[in-house]
């Protein structure tokens, strides 16, 4: 876990920040023809770059690793789904704490059977939570089965009668997802610094000792379990907002390892790096398949290349080079 | 049996792992204020009682009693919440995180609870400088911002001790506070808990003779499992079962 992040570093990701939140005025001069889609894409990236940050906080902070991840984000999106009217509008103000409520109930079910295991039996029952949540979605008849269901009119955003943001336009929609990215980041910042952030982060480094300073280790793991859930589920509301859509894939073991891939691949226990890792996979992602076919193979070059040389991550190299900047004379 | 007599105490306790007992029927009375070192050969079960001490592990029979309570059986994040902190014989800290990190976590676990998500930790003064006076009193004041795992074997023994008196213990169990010091350093910790024995209930598990005799005033011997001899640290030593078992003609032995 890192506290501190060097002010050189602060004002690189702020940059990027920018020049993210700026793309709906460049982007459209750069990449006329392919503009819509893009802004499509890095919306989507965003709301995984979200759910790769709150799986860090299990991972990277608390040092559970889980391969259930997704079951929580694709349970928001379900959610969502669940509860819209089929032809009519939901309120958001009514159908997002609803769900959120719902994830976090599962998250803390889920959480309470599986965090007094570790290690390799930590990964094998999670990684059997998240396979029942998908197959509950996949066979039962509740949400249209392996078909996945279809949210056809958005919620709606309201206040006193006029609203405040229409989530079917795009552009609205991007810079939403923007602020729920740096709203999630800063809160879990704020969060690491509190008393119980601290014991989490200190439970990544030597559990057995927390427990001998006098805190039950079992209490604080359930709680950031819950939290991360939580923050999934949010991520998993907001994909299924953007594409009005949600299936059992969502909640599959190939997602959460998908995401747990982007935690690695950008820097465990960063928050940044998770986020870094999102974008990193999944342009590279789209750059290879616009090139070949075969663009699996570039893919797995780049994920072993990375880990091969960059062990602490994106995160790690980005931390070494503002440190030693900052430490020159 | 009078509450008042002992601080903590052990009746009976035993610990069975299978068939091999560790401990078997230890009884051993701790005074307040007094500084009470356990010795014996590897494998007498100095551990096993220490780690039943402090809850670490649950009693297979027996009873251990805290100002007269049972805590026999509590965990052991309840039992040093109680006030009886360790240290623990192989190097147990946060190397990742600073010296002062290490000790204002271990300070925060005296807030009523750590369930705390929006106020940043560093901001609980009274947290903070109870961490530094921890710190200080273990002689690591000039140490506060150092990464604990980059600092020497001596010096994270150091820490060791001070995480545990950040805790605000009033009986502190130390587990083999020397082990694998050099000559100075065990000079130096011998120093420290001298002091320490000056403010504290002190239970010494110690390998080093030479620091138990400069430490303890009650020393009690631990063979196989039983407690062989306990009493004032002249009158065991002079003991003709314990030279036999344990300490041989005068000379260490280990």
């Amino acid at each position: 876990m890192i506290t501190h992040i060097p002010k050189r570093l602060a004002i690189l990701l702020l940059v990027l920040l920018v020049v993210l939140a700026l793309f709906p005025l460049w982007g459209k001069l750069v990449f006329a023809a392919k503009f819509t889609f893009l802004m499509q894409k890095l919306t989507g990236i965003m709301i995984l770059a979200i759910l790769a940050m709150s799986l860090d906080l299990l991972v990277g902070v608390a040092g559970l690793v889980s391969l259930g991840h997704a079951a929580f984000f694709g349970l928001g999106g379900y959610m969502l789904a669940l509860m819209s009217p089929q032809y009519d509008a939901a309120n958001l103000w009514l159908v997002l704490p609803a769900g959120l409520a719902g994830v976090a109930a599962a998250a803390l079910v889920v959480g309470f059977l599986s965090i007094r295991t570790s290690g390799i039996y930590f990964i094998m029952v999670t990684l059997a939570f998240g396979q029942m949540g998908f197959y509950f979605f996949n066979d039962s008849k509740l949400a249209g089965g392996s078909d996945g269901a279809y949210i056809y009119v958005k919620p709606t955003v309201e206040a006193f009668g006029t609203t405040l943001v229409n989530l079917d336009d795009k552009l609205s929609f991007f810079y939403v997802t923007l602020g729920v990215l740096v709203g999630v980041y800063a809160l879990l910042r704020v969060l690491l610094a509190s008393p119980f952030g601290r014991v989490i982060s200190a439970i990544g480094v030597n559990e057995y000792r927390v427990q001998g300073l006098g805190f039950n280790p079992m209490a604080y793991k359930l709680v950031a379990f819950t939290i991360a859930g939580t923050i999934a589920g949010l991520a998993g509301f907001l994909a299924a907002t953007q594409y009005g859509f949600v299936n059992p894939a969502m909640l599959g073991w190939h997602q959460s390892g998908h995401v747990l891939v982007m935690v690695i691949l950008g820097g465990m226990g960063t928050l940044f790096g998770p986020v870094l890792g999102a974008f990193v996979l999944e342009l590279a992602h789209f750059a290879f398949e616009s090139l070949t076919e075969h663009w699996l193979l570039p893919m797995g070059v780049m994920v072993i290349a990375i880990v091969l040389l960059l062990p602490k991550g994106l995160a790690g190299l980005l931390l070494k080079w503002t440190d030693r900047k900052e430490d020159g004379p | 049996m009078s509450h008042s007599e002992f601080i903590l105490e052990t009746r009976a306790l035993t610990k069975a792992f299978g068939g091999l007992v560790a401990n078997s029927s230890v009884s051993i009375g701790f005074r307040e204020h007094q500084a009470h070192a356990i010795i014996g050969p590897n494998g007498a079960g100095k551990s096993t009682f220490v780690n039943l001490l402090t809850g670490h592990l649950p009693p297979s029979a027996g009873e251990v009693l805290f100002k007269g309570a049972s805590i026999g059986g509590l965990p052991a994040h309840k039992v040093t919440r109680l006030g009886i902190g360790r240290s623990y014989q192989k190097t147990n800290i946060f190397p990742s995180f600073t010296c002062f990190e290490n000790c204002r976590l271990a300070a925060q676990s005296r807030l009523a609870t750590s369930m705390r998500f929006l106020r940043p930790a560093s901001s609980y003064k009274a947290v903070s400088e109870q961490a530094e006076a921890a710190l200080a009193s273990a002689g690591l004041a000039g140490r506060s911002g150092r990464v604990a795992g980059t600092m020497s074997y001596g010096e994270q023994r150091q820490l060791e001790i001070a995480m545990v008196l950040a805790t605000a213990p009033e009986v502190l169990v130390l587990d083999e506070p020397l082990a694998g010091m050099g000559r100075e350093e065990s000079e130096h910790m011998v120093t420290l808990l001298r002091d320490l024995a000056r403010r504290y209930t002190l239970i010494l598990i110690e390998h080093d003779m030479d620091a138990v005799f400069a430490i303890a005033d009650v020393l009690s011997v631990m063979v196989n499992g039983t407690l062989l001899e306990s009493g004032p640290v002249e009158r065991v030593r002079a003991s003709k079962a314990v030279q036999d078992a344990y300490l041989g003609d005068g000379a260490e032995a280990y």
